[in-house]
């Protein structure tokens, strides 16, 4: 809601400045969003009247025009604008005038004549960001007053940002009702007498949906103006209020709009056939609206409709083929008051957000109807001339929105608050603010006026007497409650816990969209259909991802694209599988690891980053709940990842996650130059930690045997390790390979394995016989299971 | 007296034999030919029973005095080669200690992820717990039990994206107040930070970004305990003693509504570009819980009373740590990252 201060002082003027008026605004619940001076700063500038205008002897586009400014001789001004012509009144810029840019007007000589002064656009002035031609005054504008006097320029206006629940202020009306609310002074508003009919044409008006209209006044306005300009004090009000002037009809209306709060509409009697009829579309209609477009209608929509049909957008938009044109001289003049139920979502299902609309969705005080309409009708007398029929009016009382009684319980406030508002301050506040109210013991009977749709229950009440007696003045204490600890499982790991992790790992967390292009998407996750959004932003961000993967590329090529040769990211969140039983919503924790597996430094030769680095970082993150040792890494193919370097995380069959290079098309498709190492790991699992359980330490030494194997070199070697356990006694402490080897020495297609065995009892001192034992029972096994030899 | 005499000159010889020793080796061989076995003064030694038993003592006595010498000599002389070994191992050894350390170098958290991380902190103070929702949600959550049924204008301000007519991406952290008074009864004391969406991508807007909501409900909660609670963690979050202010506002989930701002931390309230020079900045909206957001989950509002608060997680980045684009918290250039260690 955007209107001139100068207006709102003509209904409440209290005596404060403009910045305390914008700061009770505010704390008022009305937001200003901006204040702005309706005219950038000039002087100078006097109606003028051009008296003559003649052709520039040396110039095709200019004029040569005598001005009369009200001051002894006519002024010579030379003009380029095309719209110079005798008779006009224009803003002329006397020399000495200063313009707004400081731009200063002299006496100068254009193309040989002489010019003494200029005449103005709006756009010159400052009033207008763009403008076509000369602003053209009225033409009863006084010849030689100033400008700024003349269009009362010395104002500012007001920008407000309302919440959909005070629709009530949607108006000078509103807004100065709560000004003199918040000031404790009178609002002036202007008096509104009857039109008395002088002509008896009318139409029949029925209403077929009451519900939805229970309200409908309208009269006949026959011989107005077509012509008829609308007066200046109008146009700059609806000016400030940032709307055009379109027309005296139109801009009566609007006028009404924003001083009253009423949307109205004026039909051109001429294109009406029969009454009106306001009802619910019917299938398939069809209804060409103002704004050019053409809506199909349905039963869910409210229109006025004559015998041929629908001619307007109940509450919404005006049709075009009645609307009213240069050649209107009868009208009927629609005040209505529309249920909001009935309009709410009916605009925006259509595209469409209007004055109307947004005024009838929050809520028009339906006592208003009658007012505006012969408000209206005296403006149109007034400006276009014309003789008015009598009112017609259909009321469907029972369906007027009723303002039930709220009691308002005098014990809730504190309860509410936190303090008890003196009870004459109650009843003071709520009585300013137009409500009825009624004491009942302790409590009251409280009725909110027409006005309000937003007061139906106590708190709504209590919200009121908070908002006038100042949320500034509210107390503020810190709050208590009853000391009690959380019951916090120490095995429970925290998300922080495993980001600190990667974070000292060199990783750096990111956070990407949910949301990822389809084909992204399709690349890493092929076979699942992801979840569509039905109105996407982008072809970028429509469907939801089903890993963190597609993202955190598109991070890297991101930071490829900027000369960053090592990336490595983290990210946490969800991930979306659509599954047979529902949408499936699972917190996962991924990674991506590209270039060097350290910073470029000296003295450690540079190395790209391999699977093994980035399973050193996932074992890590499963060592922090004691996952490390029970989950296993199985080959297993995925479609996004290299064949021979992928693995799926496991946990007793149950899959925990995948970690592996990206597979070399996948890269090559997006365009990455070195391979990309990626992890996903559910995250529940890994949050899920064990308390640790102490063993019990030998006092006796242990052994360390190392032994050299050479084994097929397809042979992975957790089955080398599964043999050694099985076959070692349980004296076995720690088994370790710490060396892999192929190449001279090994036959190809064998590889050699250094192990490391560590032996201890706890009751006693291993021999030597024992531990030899040991280890050829071990050798045989690894033998005869794995076809294994010792290396020489 | 001529063993005496002798026996001079060979401590002399000895000790410039011992001086003369360039290193161990050659020390050791020093002390092997004088006081080895074999060595000079040991033979003489073994002479010893030659001389007349009177004589012995004396003679015996004046070798082992000869010995001592040498035996001293050598000792000093042993103590320096290692001394000078010692120093020429440690000059050898030196390092420029002004070479960078090697290794993996640590990366670093989203600013998101910190500012979140803070909050939650502060809150967990005061025995909040945190709560978490999905991202998918049903209209009943985000709308229906927040009291925005569906014809309210306050669905226009939220651009939702939806998947079908009931199921939408949640526009607000609210869905897991929602969520949390249904699981359980009061006193609830809960903060929830999470992502939201909403469809709408300009300079300062993202379809994608986070808020964190608070709840506390028991059964003497007041207006002026939000209040107390938000003045409290904005002077705590911003590390200042900023003002605080309350203005009326409008969430249909709350009533009474407000909005909060916290007096300008850029420019202390004179005035900038951060505030749109009004001095405030506004960082969240709060309210006393609805009686029918109480209604939709089952709890008594006449028994309960409770508030809630949300609060834009990006905006709070950008003022704490001077971020000045949105887009820089989604496109994750580590030029940008990497300045949040």
């Amino acid at each position: 809601m955007k209107f001139s201060a100068q207006w709102l002082r003509e209904w409440v003027n209290p005596a404060v400045d403009i910045d305390t008026l914008s700061a009770q605004l505010t704390m008022a619940g009305l937001e200003v969003d901006a204040v702005a001076p309706v005219a950038e700063a000039f002087t100078g500038v006097v109606v003028g009247e051009v008296l003559r205008v003649e052709k520039h002897p040396d110039a095709d586009k200019l004029r040569v025009c005598q001005v009369n400014t009200g001051s002894g001789e006519p002024l010579n001004i030379v003009c380029g604008a095309a719209n110079v012509r005798v008779g006009l009144r224009v803003p002329t810029a006397t020399i000495g005038a200063v313009l707004p840019g400081d731009f200063r007007i002299k006496r100068s000589k254009l193309r040989g004549v002489e010019s003494f002064g200029m005449l103005c656009s709006a756009k010159e002035l400052g009033l207008a960001e763009a403008s076509d031609g000369l602003l053209e005054l009225p033409a009863d504008a006084p010849v030689g007053q100033d400008l700024r006097a003349y269009l009362q320029l010395d104002d500012v206006t007001f920008e407000l940002g309302l919440t959909p629940n005070r629709g009530d202020c949607l108006s000078i009306a509103g807004i100065a009702r709560e000004v003199g609310v918040v000031n404790r002074c009178p609002v002036t508003a202007p008096a509104i007498d009857a039109v008395a009919a002088v002509i008896t044409d009318s139409l029949a008006v029925t209403v077929a949906a009451p519900a939805d209209c229970p309200r409908y006044a309208g009269r006949v306005i026959r011989g107005i103006n077509p012509q008829a300009e609308t007066p200046a004090w109008m146009a700059e009000r609806l000016r400030r209020s940032g709307m055009r002037s379109l027309g005296a009809a139109v801009d009566i209306t609007n006028y009404l709009l924003l001083e009253l709060g009423q949307p109205m509409h004026a039909f051109d009697l001429a294109k009406l056939k029969g009454g009106i009829e306001v009802r619910r579309a019917r299938r398939g209609e069809t209804l060409a609206l103002l704004n050019d477009s053409v809506v199909e209608l349905d039963d869910s929509t409210l229109v006025i409709a004559d015998d041929n049909g629908p001619l307007a957008l109940a509450g919404v938009m005006g049709g075009a083929a009645s609307a009213v044109g240069d050649g209107t001289v009868d009208i009927f003049l629609e005040s209505a008051f529309f249920a909001p139920d009935s309009i709410a979502g009916r605009a925006r299902r259509y595209g469409l957000h209007t004055d109307s609309s947004h005024r009838f969705e929050r809520g028009v005080s339906p006592a208003l109807q009658r007012d505006a309409l012969e408000r209206a009708t005296a403006l149109f007398v007034q400006i276009a001339g014309g003789a008015a029929g009598p009112v017609v009016e259909v009321m469907h009382a029972e369906h007027l929105p009723q303002r039930e009684a709220i009691v308002l319980r005098r014990a809730r406030i504190p309860r509410i608050l936190g303090f008890a508002l003196p009870a004459a301050e109650v009843e003071e506040i709520l009585r300013r603010l137009g409500l009825t109210v009624e004491a009942v013991g302790e409590n009251w009977r409280v009725t909110p006026p027409a006005w309000r749709f937003d007061i139906a229950i106590e708190e709504d009440l209590i919200e009121e007497l908070a908002r006038i007696h100042g949320y500034d003045k509210l107390p503020s204490v810190r709050p208590s409650a009853a000391m009690q600890m959380g019951a916090v499982g120490e095995g429970q790991l925290d998300l922080s816990q495993l980001r600190r992790l990667l974070v000292t790992r060199g990783y750096q967390e990111a956070v990407t969209y949910s949301f990822v292009a389809p084909e992204l998407q399709k690349l890493f996750d092929p076979a699942r259909e992801p979840l569509a959004l039905a109105n996407p932003i982008s072809a970028e961000m429509a469907v939801m991802r089903t890993t963190l993967w597609a993202g955190l590329v598109q991070a890297l090529t991101h930071n490829i694209n900027r000369q960053q040769g090592r990336v490595r990211l983290f990210e946490s969140g969800l991930r979306f599988l659509p599954e047979a039983g529902g949408l499936c919503q699972e917190r996962v924790i991924a990674g991506l690891a590209y270039g060097d597996v350290l910073p470029e430094q000296w003295g450690e030769p540079a190395r790209a980053v391999d699977f093994f680095d980035l399973k050193a970082d996932v074992e890590a993150l499963l060592a922090l709940s004691g996952l490390d040792g029970v989950v296993r890494f199985v080959a297993a193919a995925h479609p996004a990842l290299h064949p021979g370097q992928s693995a799926r995380i496991e946990r007793d069959g149950v899959q925990l996650g995948w970690l592996g290079a990206v597979h070399p098309a996948v890269a090559g498709k997006l365009g990455l130059a070195a391979p990309a190492l990626v992890f996903e790991l559910a995250l529940e699992p890994l949050l899920c930690g064990s308390l640790p359980r102490v063993r019990e330490l030998s006092r006796f030494p242990a052994v360390r045997r190392d032994i050299a194997i050479v084994v097929d070199s397809s042979l992975q070697v957790d089955a080398v390790l599964a043999v050694i356990r099985k076959a070692a006694p349980d004296t076995l402490r720690e088994l370790k390979l710490f060396d892999l080897y192929t190449g001279k020495g090994i036959d190809s297609g064998r590889k050699s394995l250094a192990l490391g065995l560590t032996l201890q009892a706890d009751s006693r001192t291993l021999t030597d016989s024992e531990v030899d034992a040991a280890l050829e029972a071990i050798l045989a096994a690894l033998k005869t299971e794995l076809g294994a030899t010792l290396r020489d | 007296m001529i063993v005496q005499d002798e026996l001079q000159q060979q401590v002399t010889q000895a000790c410039e034999a011992v001086a003369a020793a360039a290193d161990l080796a050659a020390l050791d061989q020093v002390r092997v030919h004088y006081l080895g076995k074999k060595g000079v003064l040991t033979e003489r030694m073994k002479q010893l029973g030659q001389l007349a038993p009177d004589e012995r003592p004396k003679v015996g006595a004046l070798i082992n005095v000869a010995k001592e010498q040498v035996q001293q000599a050598i000792e000093a002389r042993k103590d320096h080669l290692q001394n000078a070994a010692l120093n020429a191992r440690l000059a050898a050894e030196a390092v420029d200690v002004t070479l960078p350390g090697r290794g993996q170098r640590s990366g670093g958290l989203h600013p998101v992820t910190r500012v979140l991380s803070r909050i939650e902190a502060l809150f967990t103070q005061l025995g909040f717990t945190v709560a978490e929702g999905p991202e998918v949600e049903d209209d009943f959550h985000n709308f229906e039990a927040l009291n925005i049924p569906a014809s309210h204008p306050a669905r226009a301000m939220h651009d939702t994206f939806y998947f079908d007519a009931r199921t939408l991406l949640r526009t607000h952290t609210s869905p897991v107040q929602i969520r949390a008074m249904e699981k359980q009864q009061p006193p609830l004391r809960v903060i929830a930070p999470g992502r939201v969406y909403r469809c709408d991508y300009d300079q300062t807007h993202s379809p994608m970004f986070h808020q964190v909501e608070g709840l506390l409900v028991d059964e003497q909660v007041t207006f002026a305990d939000l209040k107390g609670i938000l003045d409290d963690f904005l002077r705590n979050f911003f590390e200042g003693d900023f003002k605080v202010r309350f203005r009326p506002s409008y969430f249909p989930f709350t009533e009474p509504s407000a909005e909060v701002d916290v007096q300008c931390v850029m420019c202390g309230g004179s005035g900038c570009r951060s505030c749109k020079h009004t001095g405030w900045l506004e960082v969240g909206g709060c309210g006393m819980v609805h009686p029918n957001v109480f209604k939709a989950v089952g709890i008594d509002s006449e028994r309960y009373t409770g508030f809630a608060f949300g609060m834009g997680v990006e905006r709070l980045a950008m003022l704490r740590y001077g971020v000045n684009d949105l887009r820089l918290f989604f496109e994750n250039d580590l030029r940008f990252l990497e300045q949040f260690r």
